[in-house]
């Protein structure tokens, strides 16, 4: 299954349900071009990898994904319907890179607030703790936790809506082996229940834990492949180093490639 | 509107402030004190038979003018802070209406304003003698009025901040100038007719006006009633100018 980054090729096979269509998007912030002509598109109950260097995108195809970007062309749609749909807001769990929490309440009325906006109660304030392992740290003021702890006040924050779609920007930035390896068990366990995941990441290994991985340069769509593909393609078992090979070879070989 | 999104609001902001017992201290203690200063300042002022002191004059509007200030610096910053940090927008992605969410801050902090005005008002009503015909009560709610004003004012002047240090530039603005036109200084009626036309387009003169009425008559005016609904409606439009700042989609 793999699909290119050459517009009308996006098409998912069939027997899966279309999570996420993105047709012809392009962002322009002044003069620079962000996102120029991406097609693709994601099927559901996947997680699907968003890697690429800084810079090249992914938080604005992120955010687009979400409905926050205001789009220059093209269109994106989400779950059957337009992205920012007021219907998506039930549906659509986002967390920032940097974490968007309020500092000054505790671990656990952060997640509880964000509880209220979709109707949930206490129970899955406490699952969505006990799933980023804060379980312990309920109580504690958001301030004062580390860093790997905090991002993951955020992440529970969007845990607890139990979203249909839930968009990730490097989540897993900051976090020791083992809970980066827990975390990585969580998201597949989310997926294997219906949860589509977009997970951004600029760290090459974790991509196999993807099931897709949307390969993004230079605000252009390099290649959408599986991680198996990405290793034949760059001829190698590492998974960075063949990423280098492509994104050296330039797009026309990844073309090419696929031929 | 979803009361179980506003109410989660109002709850989470009164939260945020209960972790900050110093300003939670300052909110209520400053204004009494403040009174306590107006009220020496004219201790011993001699005065014509049957005149109002200026304590019952200054005293009275300075309850209307601290929840004004307070509030607004208060809600400015906390606003411009969920703005930079990210809140705000993840907010926007999540079912909740903006109503709940500047309706949730609204009722938040005209709360802690009812607070700070009983604890001001029974200050200047009981230690220092405060002396008004009318009801002590009234007072307290021109007060809260114009506390949700500030709240709406800092609202909305925090989208016109990047910093809070921007943010607080913002009250020589904004405040400074309702305070000096309000009647506080010179009456209304006897300023120039630019200042006093300028003085009826803002609108802590309205509350003013309330609070002079308030202290003349024993019971309810008409004009007291029209001043109430002339600050509900500045509110209302603050508020529905500040709505639009809270943008789902940005560039």
């Amino acid at each position: 299954m793999s699909h290119l980054a050459v517009p009308g090729s996006g098409t998912p096979p069939p027997e899966l349900d279309v999570g996420v269509d993105v047709r012809a998007l392009s962002v322009r912030r002044g003069k620079v071009s962000v996102l120029q002509e991406l097609t693709f598109a994601i099927p559901t109950g996947q997680i699907t990898g968003l890697l690429g260097p800084s810079g090249s995108g992914k938080t604005t195809l992120m955010r687009a994904i979400v409905g926050v970007q205001i789009i220059t062309s093209g269109s994106v749609t989400v779950l059957g319907r337009r992205a920012g749909d007021p219907a998506l807001r039930h549906e659509v769990g986002y967390v920032t890179q940097s974490p968007s929490v309020y500092q000054d309440l505790s671990v656990e009325d952060n997640v509880r607030y964000f509880a209220a906006m979709h109707g949930r109660g206490r129970e899955a304030v406490r699952t969505a703790l006990e799933i980023v392992g804060l379980s312990e740290l309920a109580k504690r003021r958001a301030a004062d936790l580390s860093g790997g702890q905090f991002s993951r006040v955020s992440l529970a924050c969007a845990l607890v809506g139990r979203p249909k779609l839930l968009i990730l920007d490097e989540p897993t930035v900051g976090l020791d082996p083992v809970l980066r390896a827990d975390l990585w068990d969580r998201f597949a366990s989310l997926a294997a229940e219906g949860t589509t995941l977009i997970i951004s990441s600029h760290v090459m290994e974790e991509a196999s834990h993807c099931d897709t991985l949307l390969l993004l340069r230079e605000s252009r769509l390099l290649a959408q492949l599986t991680p198996e593909e990405l290793r034949r393609r760059g001829a190698t078992d590492d998974l960075e180093l063949a990423f280098l090979r492509l994104i050296q070879a330039g797009p026309a070989a990844v073309l090419d490639g696929a031929a | 509107m979803n009361p179980a999104m506003l109410g989660a609001t109002t709850t989470r902001v009164l939260r945020q402030l209960r972790g900050d017992p110093r300003s939670i201290a300052l909110i209520l203690v400053v204004p009494a004190v403040l009174l306590a200063f107006i009220y020496y300042l004219f201790e011993n002022e001699t005065l014509p038979p049957g005149a109002p002191r200026t304590f019952d004059r200054v005293g009275l509007m300075m309850l209307a003018i601290f929840p004004f200030v307070v509030m607004f610096l208060v809600t400015s910053i906390t606003m411009l802070r969920e703005r930079t940090s990210g809140t705000l927008e993840r907010l926007l992605t999540t079912p909740i209406h903006k109503a709940d969410l500047l309706f949730g801050y609204a009722l938040a902090f005209s709360i802690m304003a009812a607070l700070q005005s009983l604890v001001a008002t029974g200050v200047a009503y009981w230690i220092f003698g405060l002396n008004i015909n009318g009801n002590p009560a009234l007072v307290v709610l021109v007060a809260v009025i114009n506390s949700v004003l500030g709240v709406a004012l800092g609202l909305l002047c925090s989208a016109f901040a990047r910093t809070e240090f921007q943010a607080v530039q913002f009250m020589p603005v904004v405040v400074i100038p309702q305070i000096l036109l309000c009647g506080l200084f010179v009456a209304r009626d006897q300023m120039n007719a630019v200042l006093e036309s300028l003085s009826n387009i803002l609108p802590l003169s309205y509350s003013v006006d309330a609070l002079q009425e308030i202290a003349r008559s024993a019971s309810p005016t008409a004009a007291i009633l029209s001043d109430v609904v002339v600050m509900a409606g500045f509110v209302v439009v603050v508020l529905a100018l500040a709505s639009p700042t809270l943008r789902r989609r940005t560039p």
